[in-house]
This record gives structure tokens, sequence and C-alpha cells, in this order.
């Protein structure tokens, strides 16, 4: 495999890794976010959770292979991005501790209070990881101030700034369209007529901010080959926005998927060939060729991961087909616990 | 407190905390599966209700070690980011093989086997049941090999003053994994099977007092008996392999080996220390009293009753010559920079975490086994002693595997890569030099926020686990009569 750019082949990877991430989680995090908006009751809501329910997990995994990939394949990008960005990141799981277990725990005890509650920590839990994986991905592609070693120079707050605070909105701005038509996608009766609605509504200004985000990344990092990624995250944002216009949420969602691809492609192409551009001192970027292991380890992790990828897909595909019914109210039993 | 201290209290509370929830996950799991496979094969509706009823608990407990596992994903980086630089070219891999191979395994299955009930064919049910269950103990040894490799490094070359994977196979066939997988694995199904035999226990007891002794079903009686098999097997097993894991230590990491006893000065042969009544830390350690089986030392290091057992001040001796006397000097180590290095980990808490990790373990199978005595023959225990006895019981095995991660983990400072007789020539760190360059303001953050957060965590997985296990199996099965199903072939299992 000499002839092949191992690194390259892993910033790759870790690229499409964190596709997978923010394409599936995204309509997760838009259910969560929109549980208030359009569960009108308790039924409703829990119609929502269970469109996701046996994926979320799942799905969730995706962010724990893009992290730990990025340990083996480029520890001190993982090393760097992950100290300096250590408070916002503290936030991301503290909320995703509370949706995790508010998903399996919300259910288990048969009191309103109980179930209100636990909504409202879905609700946070959804918003702040979208948020805070969006400071995360930007604050990687527009930089950091880093110093020789490597660590932040400066408080936390240097991570948060208007570009990457752009970057937030722009995640969680996506996660709210995305999921919006994948409820409308995935229900059935009045709620997707809701859901459908809101869709409409909401993606033309849902989307802007990615939009912005990717414009600022192109403008300062972007070459000649990435806007035609930008031009393909516009159109399919814009199909997105006409086709759920018209009610069909498959087409929508589908050019939905269409714009988060070419927007990982926007950001990732730009940051190519660094994994962590230092805001101080461009020598002390993180690169892709000086970041990463050593060839034999990539080399495992290429044969690792060429026969256990199409695994996962093939299995993670069977579920969305096992389940690819829509589902309504008329399916939700009465409360049973003990 | 600085950085290095905040950072170890954090690591150490979120792992230990995580390894809670771990260890009940993986024996529960299988055991699950064990219970849904004798229902598809039998048929019999009592393994149907075991199923249901141990699965409700194991979902529950589920929830929370999946969340407290991704701060765990994240914690390396985040207040170990010069360890991470260090190691990530070997740690890295059985980290990211873990995800992919076992955590995709796991969340998938686990989706299909709650929501599948009704959805799936019977026996595909049963297979993702297993998937799931088999991909928990395959999680355990990735992250065990990764571990391992801290306690012995092997497979790697230093090139540029940093550890190269130069055999990913050795380090996946470490002896020290060897040993310690199937120690921790034996760990879990002792959590597993205490959790068996205690709740099973109060309620066959609960049923006999309330006047149904025959108990129709049979449920109980065998949770508790599967429960106290289970038990007394994993005991064996946690001995076996723990004492592999002791023979290799005394080669590997001999200041561990003196740490456990509290050997203070070279014994030949040495002997077992049962327990010690005084202050077992330095200087003191020289008077310690203590009840001690002669020789049993040396035979649980070298397996030969006249061994020497090299003792805590010969070996201070040792690992400053070959180690250095001092930390280097550097702003970033604080307090220690330029300061000596104290090679002996902290002796009462290597002492005794040692022993009872043994003891409660030991205790937590006899009461199994005492248990399944009582219930014998279709007996019913009437005493309200037995309905405590094996409640309590329940933690000692949680005790045993947190107090086994408190030494392995704790035996091991100042190294957080320890460097081995039998390792790679020259590959170690220290624990003080692995820790992020942050203000100790975030870390205290960080600290106090995910331990509060975990104080709530258990008081409502306990809660729950509470709540369910005492309502029983009515509490878990769905209604017989199938009405309110709307239309024909649209059941859903609507979990949540
Ligand atoms: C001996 C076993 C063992 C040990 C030592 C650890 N874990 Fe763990 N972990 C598991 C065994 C396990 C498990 C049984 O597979 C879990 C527990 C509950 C669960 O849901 O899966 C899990 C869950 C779990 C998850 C969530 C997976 C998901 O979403 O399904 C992550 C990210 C980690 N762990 C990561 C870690 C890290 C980085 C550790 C090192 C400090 C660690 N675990 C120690
Ligand atoms: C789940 C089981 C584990 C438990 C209960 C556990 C427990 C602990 C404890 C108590 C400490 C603090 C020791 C001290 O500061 O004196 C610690 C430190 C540490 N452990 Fe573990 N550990 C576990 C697994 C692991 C694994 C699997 C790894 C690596 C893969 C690991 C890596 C570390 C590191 C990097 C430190 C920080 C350095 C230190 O303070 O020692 N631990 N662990
Ligand atoms: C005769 C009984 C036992 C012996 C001789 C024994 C021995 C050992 C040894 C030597 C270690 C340290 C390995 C190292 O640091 O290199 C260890 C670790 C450990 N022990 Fe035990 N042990 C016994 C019983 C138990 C019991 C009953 C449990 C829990 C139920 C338990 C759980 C653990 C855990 C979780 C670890 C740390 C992880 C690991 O290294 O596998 N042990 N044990």
């Amino acid at each position: 495999m000499s002839t092949v750019d191992l690194p390259t082949i892993w910033f790759v990877v870790i690229a499409a890794f964190w596709l997978g991430y923010l394409f599936l989680e995204g309509f997760d995090f838009g259910v969560g976010m929109l549980l208030p908006v359009l569960g009108r009751d308790d039924t409703d809501r829990r119609v929502m959770v269970n469109t996701i329910g046996p994926v979320w997990d799942g799905n969730e995994v995706w962010l724990i292979v893009a992290v730990g990939a990025t340990f083996a394949a480029f520890p001190p990008w993982y090393a760097s991005l992950s100290s300096a960005v250590y408070l916002p990141l503290l936030v991301v799981l503290l909320a995703l501790i509370g949706r995790g277990v508010a998903f399996e725990w919300r259910g288990k005890v048969d009191s309103d209070r109980w179930r209100r509650n636990w909504d409202r920590v879905i609700v946070a839990g959804s918003w702040l990881p979208a948020l805070g994986v969006g400071l995360l991905l930007s604050a990687s592609v527009l930089g950091i101030p880093l110093d020789a070693q490597g660590n932040r120079v400066g408080s936390w707050l240097e991570v948060v700034r208007w570009d990457t605070v752009l970057g937030a909105i722009a995640v969680a701005g996506f996660a709210l369209v995305h999921g919006a038509v994948f409820v409308a996608l995935k229900t059935e009766g009045e709620i997707r007529e809701r859901a459908r609605r809101l869709a409409t509504g909401v993606s033309p200004v849902g989307l802007l901010p990615l939009f912005g985000l990717l414009a600022v990344v192109q403008l300062r990092h972007g070459s000649d080959w990435t806007w035609i990624a930008v031009a393909v995250a516009l159109l399919a944002g814009a199909a997105a926005v006409a086709r759920i216009a018209v009610g069909r949420e498959g087409q929508a969602f589908a050019a939905l998927a269409v714009t988060i691809t070419a927007s990982v492609v926007v950001l990732f192409g730009s940051l190519y060939p660094d994994v962590l551009p230092s805001t101080v001192d461009t020598a002390n970027s993180l690169t892709v060729a000086e970041s990463a292991s050593s060839p034999y380890t990539l080399e495992i992790m290429t044969w690792l991961g060429a026969f256990v990828a199409p695994v996962v897909l093939l299995y993670q595909g069977w579920t969305y087909w096992v389940f690819r019914r829509r589902i309504g109210r008329r399916h939700v039993p009465a409360v049973r616990v003990p | 407190m600085d950085v290095l201290d905040l950072a170890r209290w954090q690591f150490g509370i979120t792992t230990v905390y995580h390894f809670l929830m771990v260890p009940l996950t993986i024996g529960l799991s299988v055991l699950v599966a064990v219970m849904q496979t004798a229902w598809v094969r039998t048929g019999r509706h009592r393994y149907y209700a075991m199923t249901k009823f141990w699965g409700k608990l194991l979902l529950i407990n589920f929830a929370a070690g999946v969340v407290t596992g991704i701060v765990q994903e994240f914690q390396f980086g985040m207040t170990w980011s010069a360890y991470s630089r260090f190691v990530g070219d070997v740690f890295g891999a059985p980290l990211a093989m873990e995800g992919l191979v076992a955590f995709f395994v796991e969340s998938t299955f686990l989706g299909l086997w709650i929501f599948g009930w009704d959805r799936l064919p019977k026996k595909v049910h049963l297979a993702c049941a297993w998937a799931f269950s088999l991909a928990t103990v395959a999680s355990a040894y990735f992250i065990i090999a990764a571990n391992s490799w801290m306690q012995h490094p092997v497979g790697a070359e230093i090139v540029d003053g940093r550890p190269r994977l130069t055999d990913i196979w050795a380090v996946l066939t470490n002896n020290t994994t060897l040993a310690a997988f199937p120690h921790a694995i034996a760990g879990a199904f002792a959590v597993a099977a205490a959790l068996l035999v205690g709740i099973g226990g109060w309620h066959l007891w609960r049923k006999g007092r309330d006047g149904d002794p025959e108990e129709h079903d049979g449920i109980w009686r065998t949770s508790v008996k599967l429960g106290a098999l289970v038990g007394a097997v994993a005991f064996a097993g946690l001995a076996v392999t723990g004492d592999m894991q002791g023979k290799l230590m005394f080669q590997q990491q001999p200041m561990k080996m003196a740490a456990a006893e509290a050997l203070c000065n070279t014994e030949e042969p040495a002997g077992f220390s049962i327990f010690a009544y005084g202050d077992v830390s330095r200087p003191d350690c020289e008077n310690v009293k203590s009840f001690t089986v002669p020789a049993l030392l040396s035979f649980l290091a070298h397996n030969d009753f006249d061994s020497q057992v090299k003792g805590v001040n010969e070996l201070v001796a040792e690992y400053r010559a070959k180690y250095g006397t001092n930390y280097p000097v550097d702003e970033r180590l604080g307090e220690l920079s330029g300061k000596p290095i104290d090679y002996v980990p902290i002796l009462p808490v290597t002492y005794w975490a040692f022993r009872l990790m043994i003891g409660l373990g030991a205790i937590s199978a006899g009461i199994g086994v005492l248990a399944l005595w009582l219930t014998r023959r279709g007996r019913v225990p009437r005493t309200k002693w037995f309905p405590r006895m094996v409640l309590a019981a329940i933690a000692l095995p949680f005790l045993a595997n947190s107090l086994g991660w408190i030494f392995t983990e704790m035996g091991r400072q100042p190294f957080v890569v320890v460097p081995n007789p039998t390792g790679v020539d020259g590959m170690w760190m220290f624990t003080a030099t692995g820790v992020s360059s942050l203000s100790a303001g975030e870390v205290l953050t960080s600290l106090i926020a995910l331990t509060t957060v975990y104080a709530v965590l258990a008081v409502l997985e306990l809660f729950l686990i509470t709540k369910y296990a005492r309502a029983g199996v009515e509490g878990v099965l769905p209604p017989d009569d199938k009405t309110d199903k709307t239309e024909e072939g649209d059941e859903l299992a609507f979990a949540y």
C-alpha cells in the first residue's frame, strides 16, 4: 500500500464519519428539538420519540467512531481539539448524557411531571449538542490559537467567536429542518401535517446559517474545486425547501442528504491539508501529513475499516428497513408501567 | 488542587462510575440472551417472563452505561492530551476498533431487540439479543487490550521519542490482556449473578410469606438457581484468572506486587497477609501486625513456595536507578517540576483494595451458594434475614470490581504507561506528564458538573431499578388481550 497516501485516505474517512453523524443524528436532534413544538400532547410526543427509538443509539456511535478514528489516525488533532474546546465539549457531553437516559427512562414512570421533566431534558439535550458539535467542527476548520506544542493560547473563550458561533447555529439550523422533514416522513395523520407545515415554514430560514458558514469557510480557506460543492449544497438546499413545500417529504429528505454531504465536502475540503489550523502562527497548524499516525497503524485500520464498514452500513440499513413504516397515534398503546 | 490532581480525580470518578454500569450490562445481557434462548427452545412461559423482567432491568442500566461511556471516549483528549499525543499511535487503534467492531453492533442490535419483539421472526429476534450481548463482551476485550498495553507495553518501538505500533497482533494478544480480559468478564458475571440471587431471592421469600410458596411459574426459583451457579463459577474463574494476573504482575510490575502486600522489605519466602491492623503506609509498614499465611505470596507470585518477593524499599532503589530520581524541570509539571519522583503507590489503598476485591467477591459467591442450599428441593426460606442478606449481597461484586480497578490503576502510579522488565525498553510515561495544559478552573468546572450529574443519575437509576425489581413480572409483560391492536400486522412494540 505504499503508493497510496494513507493519511489523506484517513482524513477522508473521518470526514465520512462526521457526515454519517451529521446526517443521522441530525434528524435525531431535530426530533428532540421539536418535541414541544410538534408534540401537542403526550401521545404525540411518544410518537415522535418512537420514530427514532430504535436508531438513536446507533446514530450516536457515528460520533464515537469519528472521535475514536481521529484518536487512532491523527492523535494530535484529537488531543488539541478536544482539550482546546474543553468547556463547550463538556456541555455537549452533559447534554448527551441527559438525552440518552431521557429516551430510555421517560416512559418508565406514569406521571405527567416525570415525563414533562424528561421532555425538557430531551429538548435541551438536542439543542445543546447540535450547537456544540457545530462549534467544535467549525473551530477545527476555521482554526484555534495553538502554540507550538498544540495547546490553546488564551482562555476557553478563544474558541467562542462569531464565526464558530455561526458554525454552531448552522448545525442546529440544519438539524431543525432535517428533523421536521424526518417527522413528516415517518409519521401519519395530524402530526405529519404539522411537521410538513413547520418544515415548509422553517426550512428557508433554518438552512441560511449553514450557507453562511459555507460562504465564510469557502472565502477564507476554499479552493477552486470546493466552489462546486458550495454550489451543490445551495442547489440541494433550495430543492429541499421546494420539495417539502409541495409535500414531497421523501424527496426533501434526500435533498437534505445531498446538502449535508456537499457541506461536509466544503468544510473538510477547505481544511485539507491541515487538520487543525493555528490562528496565531501557521507554523503551528496541525497538518494531515505531520499529525498522522505511522503507516503501519493506518494500514491496520484501513484493512479493518474496509471489512467492517460495509457490514455496518448493511445492518444499520436493515434496521431502517425493519422499522420503515410510518407510525401514528393509533399505534400508541396505553401507558403500562408498574 | 492543581490541574493534575483534579484531572486524576475526574478520571478516577468517571471511570469507576462507568464501571458500575459496565459489568452489569455485560453479565446481564449474556444471561438474558440465555433466558431468551431457553424460551425459544422450550416455549415455556417462565423463560419468557424472565427474559422480559431481567431484560427491563438491563435496559434501565444500559442507558446509563452508554452515556457515561461517551464521556470516557472524549476524556483522553480533553484532560490527558499530552498522554493522547504520546500514545495515540498505539493506543488509539484498539479504541477505534472498539467503536467499529463492538459499539455499532451493540447499539444497533439493541435497538432491534427492544423494538423488534413483534416485528422480527422469533429466531432473528433472538439472534439480535446474542449479537448485542456478544458485542458488549467484545467491547470489553478491546478496551482492556488498550488498558493492558499501558500496564505492559508491547508490539511497539520508540521513534522520535514516542511509541510507534509495530505489531498489532502483539497488542491484541498481550499476555496481560489475555489474563485481564477473562478476569473482568468473570467479574461481570459475578455482578449479574448477585443481582439474580438478590432480587430473585427476595421475590421468592415474599411469595412464601404471602402464602404462594408453590410459585406456580418458578420464575424466581429459576433465577436464584441460575444466579447462584453463575456466581460460583464466576468466582472460580476470578480466582484462576486473578492468579494468572498476579504472576504476570510479579514479572511486569514488581512495585505493584509489593504494594498489593504493603511489603516493605524483601522476603523469602513471602507470606500473604489476610488482613492487617495498624497503618500499612510507609515508613511504618515494617511494624504492621497482620494475619499472614506463610509462603502464600511466594506461591501467588511464582508458583513456588520458597521464592523471593521484593519489597518496596528495595524496589525504590532499583526504580530510581532505572527511571531517574527527579522529574524533569518543566513548568507544565506544576509543583512536581524538578521534584523527586515518588515511586511508591499509596500503600493503604493498594493493600486494602486488593484484599477487599478478593474478600467481597468470595463472600458474594458464598452467599449465592448458601441461597442455593436454602432453596433446595422446593424449599422457601422464611427467615427475615434471608431477603436482607441476598439483597445486601448485590452490592458486593460491584464493590469488588471497583476495588479491582482502583488497585490496578493506582498500583501503577506514578506511571500512566508502566515501564516493564518484560516490555519494550525505555517505553514509559509518568502520569504527571500526561495531563492537558488547561486552567484549573476548567477542570474544576467539569469535575463538579460531571460528579453532580452522575450523582443525580445514580439516584434515578437506583429508583427505577428498585421500582421495576419490586413490581415483578406483572409489570413488564405485555397485556394478554390483543384487542387494542387496530390493524392486522400493525403491531409495534412501542418501547418508549
Ligand atoms: C470491561 C469493559 C469496559 C471498560 C473497561 C470500559 N467500557 Fe465503556 N462500555 C462497555 C465496556 C467497558 C460496555 C459493556 O460495552 C458498555 C457499558 C454499557 C454499555 O452500554 O456498553 C460501554 C459503553 C461505552 C460507550 C458508549 C457506547 C454506545 O454508545 O453504545 C463508550 C463511548 C465507551 N464505553 C467508552 C469507554 C472508554 C473510552 C473506556 C476507558 C476508559 C471504557 N469505555 C471503559
Ligand atoms: C473501567 C475500568 C477502569 C477503572 C475503574 C479505572 C480506574 C482508574 C482510577 C481509579 C484512576 C485514578 C488513579 C489515580 O489517579 O491514582 C485511573 C486513572 C487512569 N486510567 Fe484507569 N480505570 C479503568 C480503565 C481504564 C482504561 C480501560 C484505560 C485506558 C484504556 C484507563 C486509563 C487511565 C488513565 C489514562 C488514567 C489517568 C492517569 C491516572 O491518574 O492514573 N483506565 N483509572
Ligand atoms: C481469588 C480472587 C481474585 C484474585 C486472585 C484477583 C487478582 C487480581 C489481580 C492480581 C489484579 C490486578 C491485575 C494487574 O493490575 O495487573 C486484579 C484486578 C481486578 N480484579 Fe481481581 N482478583 C480476584 C477476585 C476478584 C473479584 C471477586 C472481582 C470482582 C467481582 C475482581 C475484579 C477485578 C477487576 C475489575 C480488576 C481490574 C481489571 C483487570 O485488571 O482485569 N477480582 N485482580
